[in-house]
């Protein structure tokens, strides 16, 4: 169980119960599914840097295929890297670190939701072996995702599995920053990590059960025969949609809050500097997110043939969530001011994230307004938009983080000569790659086509796009890679390489050993995270 | 106009598809409507992002450390400019928020009430293509592999409103140069309408995914002079 072990213990992985372990595993897996989710990234990519077929042999049936791709990069890439990359790994390996914890309340259940998380993993990986993969997209839609030959049934069980994981993971985390702070930390003496944490798993813990529902229903109305969404027979077609972005909207914010939070940790350590007006950004930002996100998935109907006024009010609520945003980005942008800034890899990363976050953020206006919206729903406008603040932009915070605590789960330096030409080769990939798609949806490239043979003016546009995918996907490999021979052969760290005054590099050794401190952590009542003294 | 808008905005605004009164005789023109919107929406980010990006760039390079020891020396705000610079932005946000959707209320309104004199065409969706149905009778399609059929026809200086259904699956008709779309689904009508002001052809794609070809699932728009329209709907007509 020891993380100081002698060598490589396959048996201690796999029945470990210590959350840095399974926080190093949730790492893995998503590293693993993003790696995939990545691939198939770049076939999309290729499909559409052509008017006609480019992968695609077939015109009359090749669309299934490509449909494939597109399912398995958005169910993988939210399901299997996002979510878990920062409520699995991030929240595991630090959160009880922040606290002064030696493990979460909960440490078999904790190591049961990681293999939730594998098996759920492995079911969305079948996708490539079965005869008749789901190409029902992300969201799955009926009666699309019941008339398909497609395998629904795999789709549905990938959602329940990490929906499981999730909603564990989130009473364990929630019992564990309510119970096992350090002697003497209050609520204001959390970091904003922390923080970040508590709210998605509080947003997790009430949307979750939600969509897992809804994608029972699906399950069973394609295959046992009831009809929920079926209006022949008196169902009703939109309640899928309506459930399904019920959860998924506020999910988005499960992906931000978290993002944001790691931003916070590094903006502060590099900037050594304390954040700008705390409480705002928590009471008012992240608890006003959790506050108004349950009242704004209409937005994502706007089209769908709602009614009119309940397109008008969530109008308004989706505005109003720039409100708390806004403060946020006050908070983080402010943590920059009288700072003392030094630009390391991880610190590089977070700039990149304030400007993915302004272009990411700001392009969801119109897209709020119902009737901008008319006309850039189901455009590239919105994958780009979406690409921006919740692929990139949390990618991005996941990697910032990943270079910030690396000597912490290493105890090596991450190498920065190799990180910095990743780090190059992927902010100016994501860019070329996307800004060109906000171009060609204002003027109605439809989403989800590989075959746009009626718009050839937008050709141009769509290849520029693949070659910013591909410098991405350099960018990526150079980034993993630079991970790999850092935790291999990396200079040896010092024990707080980036005096930092949080928790988890003042207390315990780089990697921590188990039970995480070598003596109790007790803080006193002027402590914070943050405190950088004068 | 805009006053005219948000006269009439407040009564009959929660009754979709209810006409106007004849109350102007001005050409409503949607996409004119949706582009200028757009410009104003477009102003008001720059301006907002800018504010952030300009001041993020100024301090990022300002206050680069010097010496690796030192520490940043940010503000302690006092109970009283913590609130400030809570409860000011927070305002300032809202303020921006509710200008928007007023706005886009406005032009949203123009979108939903169908003009008294528009020419109504029925549309269905199925997999992979739609059937138009005029109101003679006559129906129209066309097909992705052999480019037969004319699609949707429509007179120039006429409003056309489309009610539409699915026989099958979700799909979406949207119409990038009428700046309009609108799902279909089985077991209800939906609709939308566009005011084609000038002779032109354009496509209308459909934007709900719908399976295996839902990328070969459009059609040409095609807006044609009156007298034309008139000509080519009773040649259809004489061929039923």
């Amino acid at each position: 169980m020891s993380t100081e072990s002698h060598g490589f213990n396959l048996k201690e992985w796999i029945f470990t119960t210590d959350h840095k372990r399974i926080g190093i595993l949730y790492l893995i897996g998503s590293m693993a599914a993003f790696s995939i989710a990545g691939v198939m990234a770049l076939m999309i990519r290729l499909e559409q840097s052509t008017l006609g077929p480019t992968l695609v042999h077939d015109v009359a049936t090749g669309g299934s295929q490509y449909n494939v791709w597109l399912y398995f990069h958005g169910a993988a890439m939210i399901l299997g890297f996002l979510i878990p990359g920062l409520t699995g790994f991030a929240a595991n390996y630090f959160l009880p670190l922040m606290i002064g914890a030696k493990d979460v309340a909960f440490p078999r259940i904790n190591a049961f939701s990681v293999w939730l998380f594998y098996a759920g993993i492995i079911m969305a990986l079948l996708t490539f072996v079965i005869g008749d993969p789901p190409d029902v997209m992300w969201t799955g839609y009926p009666p699309y995702s019941l008339l398909t030959s497609g395998n629904t049934a795999f789709y549905v069980f990938t959602v329940h599995l990490l929906g499981f994981a999730s909603i564990l993971g989130a009473v364990n985390f929630l019992v564990t920053v309510i119970y096992m702070r350090a002697p003497g930390m209050g609520w204001n003496q959390l970091n904003m990590f922390v923080w970040s944490t508590v709210t998605a798993f509080v947003i997790q813990l009430v949307f979750v059960p939600v969509l897992a529902s809804a994608v029972t229903m699906l399950l069973f109305d394609k295959y046992l025969g009831t009809h929920f969404f079926d209006p022949s027979q008196g169902g009703d077609v939109l309640l899928y949609q309506n459930l399904f972005w019920f959860y998924s909207h506020p999910a988005v914010y499960v992906i931000l809050l978290p993002a944001l939070g790691i931003l916070f940790e590094v903006v502060a350590t590099f900037s050594k500097n304390m954040v700008f007006n705390y409480k705002a950004a928590v009471y008012g930002g992240m608890w006003g997110i959790v506050l108004i996100s349950g009242e704004v998935w209409i937005h994502h109907l706007y089209i769908s043939g709602m009614p009119d006024w309940i397109r008008i009010g969530m109008m308004v609520s989706t505005l109003l969530i720039s409100v708390p945003v806004g403060l946020l980005a006050i908070s983080l942008f402010g943590t920059l001011y009288r700072g003392a800034i030094t630009y390391t890899t991880a610190m590089k990363y977070a700039t990149a994230c304030l400007f993915l976050f302004l272009i990411g953020g700001l392009t969801g206006i119109p897209l709020a307004m119902t009737v901008m919206t008319v006309h850039l729903s189901e455009t590239s406008f919105v994958h780009a938009h979406f690409h921006y603040i919740m692929g990139i932009f949390a990618t991005f915070s996941v990697f910032a983080g990943v270079y910030y605590w690396f000597p912490k789960m290493t105890g090596k330096m991450p190498g920065e000569k190799m990180g910095n030409l990743g780090f190059w080769f992927n902010f100016i990939g994501v860019n070329i790659t996307f800004f060109p798609l906000f171009i060609i949806g204002i003027e109605g490239m439809p989403r989800r086509y590989w075959n746009y043979e009626m718009f050839p003016q937008f050709e141009p546009f769509h290849k520029i796009a693949t070659v910013g995918a591909f410098l991405v996907a350099i960018g990526m490999l150079l980034t993993i890679l630079n991970w790999i021979i850092s935790a291999i052969s990396g200079e040896k760290s010092v024990a707080n390489p980036w005096k930092s005054v949080s928790l988890e590099w003042t207390h315990c050794p780089n990697p921590p050993g188990p039970g995480n401190f070598p003596k109790d952590v007790v803080v006193s009542a002027d402590w914070t995270p943050y405190n950088y003294g004068r | 106009m805009k006053g005219r808008m948000v006269a009439l905005a407040m009564p009959g605004l929660l009754l979709p598809g209810v006409s106007w009164a004849s109350e102007s005789k001005k050409i409503l023109d949607p996409v004119a409507d949706w582009n200028h919107l757009w410009n104003e929406v477009l102003i008001d980010l720059f301006l907002m992002g800018g504010v952030f990006a300009l001041l993020a760039i100024y301090w990022l390079i300002k206050y680069r450390a010097t010496s690796p020891d030192q520490v940043g020396r940010g503000p302690t705000l006092s109970r009283a400019q913590a609130w400030s610079w809570a409860m000011v932005p927070a305002f300032i946000f809202m303020a921006d928020d509710f200008f928007l959707a007023a706005k886009g209320w406005t032009v949203w309104n123009t979108y939903r009430k169908v003009p008294e004199n528009a020419l109504e065409i029925k549309v269905t969706g199925n997999m992979w293509y739609w059937t138009f149905e005029y109101p003679n009778g006559v129906t129209t399609t066309y097909a992705y592999d052999t480019k037969e059929g004319d699609g949707l026809v429509v007179p120039v200086g006429t409003p056309v409103v489309l009610r539409m259904t699915s026989n099958d699956v979700l799909h979406s008709f949207g119409l990038p140069d009428y700046r309009v779309k609108e799902d279909m689904m089985p077991g209800r009508i939906t609709y939308i309408w566009f005011n084609p002001l000038v002779e032109k052809e354009s496509w209308v794609t459909c934007v709900e995914f719908c399976g295996t070809l839902h990328s070969q699932m459009y059609s040409p728009v095609k807006a044609v002079a009156p007298a034309k329209y008139d000509a080519w709907l009773a040649q259809k007509k004489s061929t039923l």
